[in-house]
Formats: C-alpha cells, structure tokens, sequence
C-alpha cells in the first residue's frame, strides 16, 4: 500500500471528519448567529428558482441515496437485483444528477452576472461553489463513464466508508479505482473538510420540527413566581 | 381563563399630519444599517394609496395572513409540508424591487471632480451595489396622493368600489387622503411566528412583543410572506429576518416607543390590554363581520373583580393589572368602540387599533365666508368625501356599521364640545346628538380628554417591567448594574 494512497483515503478522511464535527459543534455553540441559509433571493429572484430549486430538489435524493449505499447496502443490492431495477437506478441518479449539475450552473452563472448577489457573496462562497459543482460533475462523468455504479459501488466504495467507521481502514477497496472516481472521493472529502467554515452549515438546521410544532409560540422571560 | 396581556396600540388618524417624524427616530435608532436601509419598522402612508412595500394590501398577491379552509384557519401562505418544499425558494416572497432600491448619492464628485464648465453634479447610487442607478420608487413614492393616476389607482382597497364613489375621491377639486402610520401589530394569532420554520419568532408572554430571535433564525424568509401586513423584512446583508421591537428596551425603561415618543400630532396611545388566551383559536374561526367583535370580547375588564383574580392566577403582576385599568387603548377599543383593527379578515388579531379619520364635508367657502352645508351634521357622514365603504375594507372587515358607530360619536363629540365652546348649536342639537351616538355627557367629555388634551403619562401608561426582579435570578442586581455595557459585543456579519 503506497503511502500516498493511506494518506488520501484514510487520514484525509479522518481529518476531514474530525474538523467537521467539531468545527461545526464549535461555530455551533459559540457564533450561532452565523447559521443561516444566507439567501440572496430576496435579491435576485428568476435565475434563483431555477437554480436552487433545481439544485436542492437534485443534490438531496443524491445524496440520500449515496448515504444508503453506505449504510444499507444490502437492501440496495437487493433493490438493483434485476436488469429492469438496475437500469431504473442508473436512470433516476442520472436525472436527479443532471437536476443538480444545470442547478448549481445556474447559481454560479447568477452570481456572476447579478452585481447585487456579487454583492453578498463571500470568498468562501466561491470555493464551495466550485467544489460542489465539480463534484457533480465529477459524479455525473462516473455516471456516464462508468456505468453501472450502482452495482460495482457497494462492492469498492461502501467497503471503504464502512471500515473507515468501524476504525479498520481498508483503502485498497477504492485505491485501485481510475482517477476520476478518485476524484470525486478527494473532493467529496474536502467538501466535508470545509463544511463548518461556509455557509453548507445551513445544511443541519433543515427545520423539520416545523411538521409538528406548536403554531404560536409563547415565551416567558420568567416562569410563574409562585 | 388564561390571561395574558399584551403592550398595545391605538393611532387615532384624526390626528395624524403625515409628517414622518416617527418613521425618521425608528429609522435612526433600527433600521440605518447596510442590509436594513430599505425597512421601515415604521412607515406613514398616504391613503388611497398603494402603501409600502407596493400593494401590500393584496394577499392574492403577497399570500400574508390566515384563510379559512373548512372551517378551520390555515395559513395562506403554506401549509407545513409545503413550507419546507419552499425552502429553497419561497414562491411568494417580495424582492426589492417590490420595496425600493436603497440608495445614497456619491456627494464626493461635488468637491473632487476637475475645473470644467459644469456645475458637478452628485449622482445616484444603489446602496447594495454601488452602481449608478435610476430612481423609480422610494418608501414614500405617491406621499400625499403625488402622481395618484398611476399609485393611488392601483389601491387594492378600491376594487369593487363603485365608479361613483371613485370619482369622488379622484375628483381633483375634491381630493380626498389621509395618512396611515403603520408599525408591526403584535399580533395575537401572527402569521409571522406560526410561518417560521424554524420556530424562531416569538410572542414574549409578560408584554405580548413579537420578536425574532436572530441566533435562531435560519433565513428561511416565509415569515415576509406570510406576515400580511409585510411588517417583517429580509435583512440582505446578515441573512436575517427584522422587524419591529416596538423599542422593547426603552418600554423596559419605562420610555415610550421612539415613534410614539416623537409623533408630533400626538395621536398614539400606548397602554396594555388583558386578554383571555383560550378564546384566540375561537376568534379567528368567525365570519369576516364578526371578526372585530370577536376580538372585542376578547379582551377583557381589567376592573371585574374575576377577570382581576385570573390574571393573578395567570401570573400577572399587580403592577401590570393598574396599567391595564388605566390603559387609554382598552378606553378607545372596548369602552368607546372608537379604535378598529387594521384588516382583521387577514385574521391574525392585530393590537394595534386605529381610530378612523372624520373627513366629513362640514362648512363650504361662500361669499368670502363659510357656510355649513347641512343642518343635521350627521346626514355629512353619508356625503363623506371617504367612502365609508372604503374605511370598513380597511379597519372592519367590511363592516360598515362598525365604522359608522365610531364616526357618530366622533360627531356627536364635535357637535357637543361645539355648543359648548362655540354656542352656535343649540344644546338641544348637541343632546339629540349624543342620543343618537347613543352615548352620555360624560363619555362624550372622556373622549374629548383623551383625544385633545391628553398628557405624556396619559397617552402612555407602560406598565412595570420588574426586569430587576427577572435579573435577580441569574444575575446580582448591584453587579449587574455595574457591569451593563462592558463586555464583548458581536456585530452582525453576514455569516462566518
């Protein structure tokens, strides 16, 4: 096992988890202020529906059904058993994929053009912007490229993250994959480095206690005094 | 009986100038901040108009408020599937463009541009970006009905209202306008707290203040939409909600709101109101021209000997419930039924009440003189150059006799204090008038008081805060009083 190949798929992983947790934990307990969606559409609107309404309906059964693939793969290899289902997976990961990559070009092409939106848009903005479309179009390349992932991914990749977790880091499952898998598990891992300094915190304040929560609120500075 | 009271609000339009004093001290005290320039916590509009942001009036448009679906109120906006499908991009909220854009002028070009034959000029800039820019709107575009063919027209109000009574309001020898001071209503029912997604808008118990606490804020922005009165704003720059404290920390201090304190007519009145908490969910559920009256029962007699042992038993100091018997709000809103809330069919149960504006036709220039017009000054009510109908669209649901009640006392009130001071109506006339607003001597006096000559402590009764009592909790009074403003402060930056 070369060097260079623990470095990348065990302690960059490791490292990047590590930062994330705590860094969001800390950004969390100590500057909770700075949680926010950060929306500028209240600046620009047309391009925005577009773009995140695209993005976020495509990133988020994506995702979803990579963490699946982590976390249940026998249902999912279950789920690709015959051609008919299989063919159905490569399909809806392509859509929802392809959602994703025309939304996330959409936000970028907005930020450019709209002088107000450059406006609210920090560096770090930028650099997870790239990153996340990169990734997308990284993740559709494998999609076109190296077909039948979902298949041959829980036989690499599920593997890999499974013993990353239960601290027995095998790399070898992913280390013999072509460069552009390579790269999309790089920049997935740097996307993970750098959640808790840009605006992807707004990510874990997804507010869905909303679906059963009390309406009105009323808060008392001071409870009866009996 | 759960009883709670709520700081609330009466502004009597009868009174109001439109001299914007009260938007400029809100302004320079809240709002004079990058991210904030284009919110008015406070703002005066002119009335027909189409108010600020534009049209806000429309919920076909806005979708603020509460509808009544099978009986029961649902936000118009969403319902809480839709509301986080709408994340990502909330389909009805407002843009600037529906505001204004803030903007400055580049006053360095007057003292730095080179010698030349031209006077330098200061240009225009947007506040968000810098960039030259063409003024097309302001906050107080169409002040005092200026260019009314194209904003007044586009009044929300003014649907289905008849061309007649149109003409009447638009015929320029006649035009007809009054002024709406408006400020967040500390609603009851708010739209604003039950659309945040985040559970981050709260109604504080002790005063009833609706506020948005800015560390849990998200930015999710559905509670611009479904506020109807669109009294809460994005802030831009720190991707934030905003709006109105109603100076929670100077009423804590025993001060006047700063708009209330600075109105220059004098024609806000501040002082609390107990309500009983268990009937809000029933209030909302009734027909538009019940509304007002639902609300009205709502609120309760500070001086029932019953309605005293519940709010002690619901926790409310002694303090708060002597505010509330001398409170000038529940004296305009339950006792005289002059003040009304501004459009209660968006059913959110506004505190803040308004007490409509008298523009009766009374007197017309004859002869180098003024003669009066009729002799029976209630029959100018029917001849009003505001529609009546126009003032129930807005403060009753369309409830025009509600509206119309108010105006006779208000009448009845000019009529009696006249033959009093004047003496050139009988005090027969003055009594057959007091008769028909169905009113006393004595009431008629009271309202006379508290509208003309009301003093600082009259207009506003603030009740105790006891927020030494709240401190000495968690915190030495004495130490706390040493230690206030030392400290670490953070500004609001727009995200890490």
């Amino acid at each position: 096992m070369p060097d260079i190949d623990i470095l990348l798929f065990v302690v960059f992983p490791y490292v990047a988890v590590v930062l994330a947790v705590i860094g969001t934990l800390y950004r969390y307990f100590r500057n909770q202020f700075s949680f926010t969606s950060l929306s500028s559409q209240f600046l620009e609107n047309d391009i925005q529906f577009w773009g995140s309404t695209l993005w976020h309906y495509g990133i988020i059964p994506t995702l979803v059904i990579h963490v699946m693939g982590f976390t249940i793969p026998k249902v999912m290899e279950l789920m690709h058993s015959t051609p008919e289902t299989l063919y159905l997976a490569e399909l809806a990961g392509k859509v929802f994929g392809i959602m994703a990559l025309v939304g996330a070009g959409a936000l970028f092409y907005r930020r450019v053009a709209s002088s107000k939106v450059r406006m609210v848009t920090t560096p770090v903005d930028w650099v997870i912007l790239v990153l996340l479309f990169f990734q997308v179009f990284l993740g559709m390349w494998i999609a076109f490229g190296y077909r039948w992932g979902a298949t041959w991914f829980i036989h690499t990749v599920t593997p890999w993250v499974v013993s990353l977790a239960t601290f027995q880091p095998a790399p070898q499952y992913v280390a013999s994959l072509p460069l552009i898998p390579k790269l999309h598990f790089l920049n997935a891992t740097l996307l993970i480095a750098i959640f808790p300094f840009g605006r992807l915190v707004h990510m874990v304040s997804f507010p869905v206690e909303y679906l059963w929560r009390r309406f009105q609120l009323v808060i008392w500075t001071r409870r009866k005094v009996v | 009986m759960k009883i709670r009271s709520q700081v609330s609000m009466v502004f009597h339009l009868d009174k109001c100038i439109g001299c914007h004093t009260c938007s400029i001290a809100c302004k320079n005290i809240w709002t004079d901040r990058q991210g904030a320039e284009y919110m008015w916590w406070n703002n005066v509009e002119t009335k027909p108009g189409v108010g600020f942001p534009t049209q806000w009036e429309d919920q076909e448009k806005y979708k603020g408020g509460w509808e009544l679906k099978n009986g029961k109120p649902q936000l118009k906006l969403q319902n809480r599937v839709e509301a986080l499908g709408n994340l990502f991009s909330n389909p009805a909220l407002p843009t600037m463009d529906d505001y204004y854009e803030p903007w400055t002028y580049k006053y360095g070009d007057l003292f730095n541009s080179p010698l030349g034959d031209d006077q330098p000029t200061a240009r225009p800039i947007s506040r968000i970006d810098g960039q030259p820019i063409e003024i097309e709107s302001g906050p107080n575009w169409d002040d005092d009905l200026g260019g009314s063919n194209v904003y007044a027209a586009n009044d929300p109000l003014l649907e289905n209202m008849s061309d007649e009574e149109k003409r009447r309001l638009f015929s320029i020898e006649q035009l007809f306008y009054f002024y709406m001071p408006r400020i967040c209503n500390h609603c009851l029912n708010a739209g604003c707290v039950a659309a945040c997604p985040s559970g981050a808008i709260y109604k504080r118990a002790e005063d009833g203040i609706v506020l948005i606490n800015q560390d849990k804020c998200r930015g999710w922005r559905m509670c611009v939409s479904a506020c109807p009165y669109k009294k809460t704003y994005y802030n831009w720059s720190t991707g934030k909600s905003e709006k109105c404290i109603l100076c929670y920390p100077r009423l804590e201090t025993g001060q006047a709101p700063a708009c209330f304190h600075s109105c220059v007519g004098r024609i806000r009145y501040l002082g609390v109101l107990l309500y009983d908490a268990d009937q809000i969910e029933a209030a909302v559920k009734v027909s538009d021209e019940q509304l007002v009256q639902r609300q009205r029962e709502m609120i309760l007699d500070p001086f029932d000997p019953q309605v005293i042992a519940a709010a002690k038993e619901s926790g409310i100091p002694d303090g708060v419930i002597t505010a509330a018997q001398r409170s000038p709000v529940y004296r305009y809103v339950k006792e005289w039924e002059l003040a009304l809330p501004l459009h209660p069919e968006f059913r959110t149960l506004p505190m803040l009440f308004y007490v409509p504006p008298l523009l009766p036709v009374l007197s017309v220039a004859q002869d180098g003189g003024t003669q009066r017009v009729e002799n029976d000054l209630f029959s100018s009510l029917e001849n009003a150059r505001v529609p009546v109908r126009y003032m129930s669209r807005m403060l009753s649901a369309g409830n025009d006799e509600l509206v119309i009640k108010a105006y006779q006392k208000m009448i009845a009130v000019r009529i009696y204090k006249r033959a009093e001071t004047v003496g050139d109506v009988t005090s027969d006339e003055a009594t057959a008038a007091l008769a028909k607003a169905g009113m006393s001597a004595e009431e008629a006096e009271a309202i006379y008081q508290l509208t003309s000559l009301p003093n600082y402590q009259e207009r506003f009764v603030i009740p105790p805060y006891g927020r030494e009592g709240d401190i000495e909790e968690v915190y030495d009074p004495q130490q706390r009083k040493a230690e206030t403003g030392f400290g670490r402060r953070q500004s609001p930056h727009r995200g890490l």
